[in-house]
């Protein structure tokens, strides 16, 4: 692999296709290959195509302990969240008008629970604690006659942290309730078994696990059985769930990509993990930086750090050779800080000074050791020039200062 | 965020060599000093500006200028590009700039304009205060 000028440090953002995958995905595409469609019954071209998008199916499954039939392809876990929370509320709207999902949900399931509230129905939004955790306690208390359905992620894409999906499943069963849960930071990263997890639909996405963009799926379990509303018509496609001609490329890229993804879990695992440790170690040598999220309760590929009278727009330009996220209102096209770190209840400016630093499968140590050198000289430059800084340094409790904001 | 190359070059410049872009401070209690901060940290942007003046004729020159600035790439950028523009003017000519020539001048993103604002409503306040002092 040739050499970044840029180091890559936003894996949670989204993942390069590693080439083992991309290698497979050339196979579907041109008149030497399999390009068929897979619904075509009546010729070779359409089974052998077919058969791939089954045999990815399976990889799918596989990785999360499910049946493959229980795989519906989607173009991304975007779509699998609106198909899942969108999808069961309509199908099951005789039953009750009642969802609970949390404040600090990805936009994905969010943005399709507000569309419901503007078609009549009910949404709780549970706060989360200090660290971004969403207790089964608080499922339990916000279920009522009328809930149909429980939306929670399982591991948050800007803190890393897990919810309980053991304890929060067994909560929603008992009370007859679906649980949705947004497992696209998951997936590669911590075991998931489905024949466990009392948990109803789960969403997932290829490009944050080394597949593709533009795909993902939604797993709809059978027993107890699920029934959901399509969202696209059009052919009667994965059961009528989701209708449009599948993308066996796509679909073979997220397969090969999950595939790989159980094989190498526990080695992904122990590399991250060791990089996670050097830098939560030395990033910690920085004064008045602060972890967001559980450090006794994450994942390691995730790292969100504040840097207290340093705003994180300027951080990320200082860091210009590292591509990372912010929590700051300034990379953001609505000026507001992160509503994830808002929602932990962290005062704005620890929000304004937050950098997500994610590492991966093809991040190197020499990066890690790069990033955390350029990060000590940016931090110290910046608060050089940071007032606040140099209020504190004279002793001054920003919290009482009246500012001046006319 | 799309910024600017004058954006961007006055932010690396700045962060590189801080003290030749007039980043410091200036004891506040002088009598020759104006000091103006402007901004809020909940807000994401905090400028801090200060003014060394002398009196010349009439009026008083602005000779000196230190300022600090928490915030986004194009706030700093911001009060650099203002710090530039007052050395060696009047109290009356530094009144007179404008944020808008701070946009021209940096090539500001329409979101960003409010960074040009505070950097205006810095030299104001400094200004303002040094004219009380006298």
């Amino acid at each position: 692999m040739k050499e970044r000028s840029t180091i890559y440090l936003d894996y949670a953002s989204t993942t390069p296709v590693d080439p083992r995958v991309a290698s497979k995905m050339m196979e579907y595409l041109t008149p030497d290959g399999e390009f068929g469609n897979p619904a075509s019954r009546s010729h070779r071209y359409g089974w052998k195509a077919d058969d791939a998008v089954e045999e990815a199916r399976s990889h799918v499954a596989n990785l999360v302990n499910a049946d493959p039939r229980e795989i519906v392809w989607t173009s991304g876990a975007t779509e699998a969240d609106n198909l899942a929370v969108k999808g069961v509320a309509r199908f099951y709207k005789s039953k009750g008008n009642h969802i609970i999902t949390s404040k600090i949900e990805h936009k994905a399931v969010l943005d399709p629970c507000r569309q419901l509230e503007r078609e009549g129905f009910e949404v709780t939004y549970l706060e989360p604690d200090e660290f971004g955790i969403i207790h089964a306690s608080q499922v339990e208390d916000a279920i009522k006659d009328t809930t149909i359905l429980v939306s929670l992620m399982h591991i948050n894409n800007e803190l890393g942290t897990l919810n309980d999906l053991d304890a929060i499943g067994k909560i929603t069963r008992e009370a007859g309730v679906f649980f949705h849960v947004d497992a696209a930071q998951s997936t590669g990263k911590v075991e998931i078994d489905l024949s466990k997890l009392q948990v109803d639909l789960m969403s997932f996405s290829a490009h944050k696990t080394y597949g593709p963009k533009g795909i993902g799926a939604l797993f709809v379990r059978r027993k107890p059985r699920v029934r959901i509303e399509a969202l696209i018509h059009g052919g009667g496609h994965e059961r009528g769930m989701r209708s449009g001609t599948l993308a066996p490329h796509q679909i073979v890229g997220m397969g090969e990509a999950f595939r790989i993804a159980k094989e190498e879990m526990q080695s992904d695992h122990e590399k991250i993990n060791k990089y996670h440790e050097k830098f939560l170690k030395e990033a910690m040598k920085i004064e008045h930086a602060y972890i967001n999220g559980d450090l006794n309760n994450k994942v390691p590929n995730i790292l969100n750090i504040s840097f207290n009278f340093v705003e994180g727009e300027s951080l990320i330009m200082g860091l210009k050779d590292v591509a990372v996220s912010s929590g700051s209102a300034c990379t953001s096209a609505s000026l507001e800080p992160s509503y994830v770190l808002r929602a932990l209840g962290r005062k704005d400016e620890l929000a304004h000074s937050s950098i997500r630093f994610s590492f991966g499968r093809f991040t190197k140590e020499s990066e890690v050791d790069k990033t955390l050198e350029i990060l000590h000289k940016v931090v110290e430059r910046l608060r050089e020039l940071s007032p606040l800084w140099e209020m504190h340094l004279d002793g001054i409790d920003l919290d009482t200062v009246v500012w001046n904001t006319d | 965020m799309a910024y600017s190359k004058k954006v961007v070059d006055k932010f690396e410049n700045t962060l590189n060599d801080p003290k030749a872009f007039n980043v410091g401070r200036f004891d506040p209690s002088e009598e020759n000093v104006g000091t103006g901060m402007v901004g809020a940290p909940a807000c994401g942007d905090v400028m801090k500006l200060q003014i060394k003046c002398e009196p010349s004729g009439n009026t008083h020159i602005i000779k000196d200028v230190k300022f600090k600035t928490y915030g986004c790439g194009s706030a700093i950028a911001s009060s650099s590009e203002l710090v530039e523009m007052l050395i060696g003017k009047t109290l009356e000519e530094a009144k007179a700039i404008k944020n808008k020539e701070i946009v021209e001048a940096l090539e500001l993103p329409p979101i960003k304009i409010h960074c040009s604002v505070l950097a205006e409503d810095s030299i104001k306040q400094a200004i303002e205060d040094y004219e009380s002092k006298q």
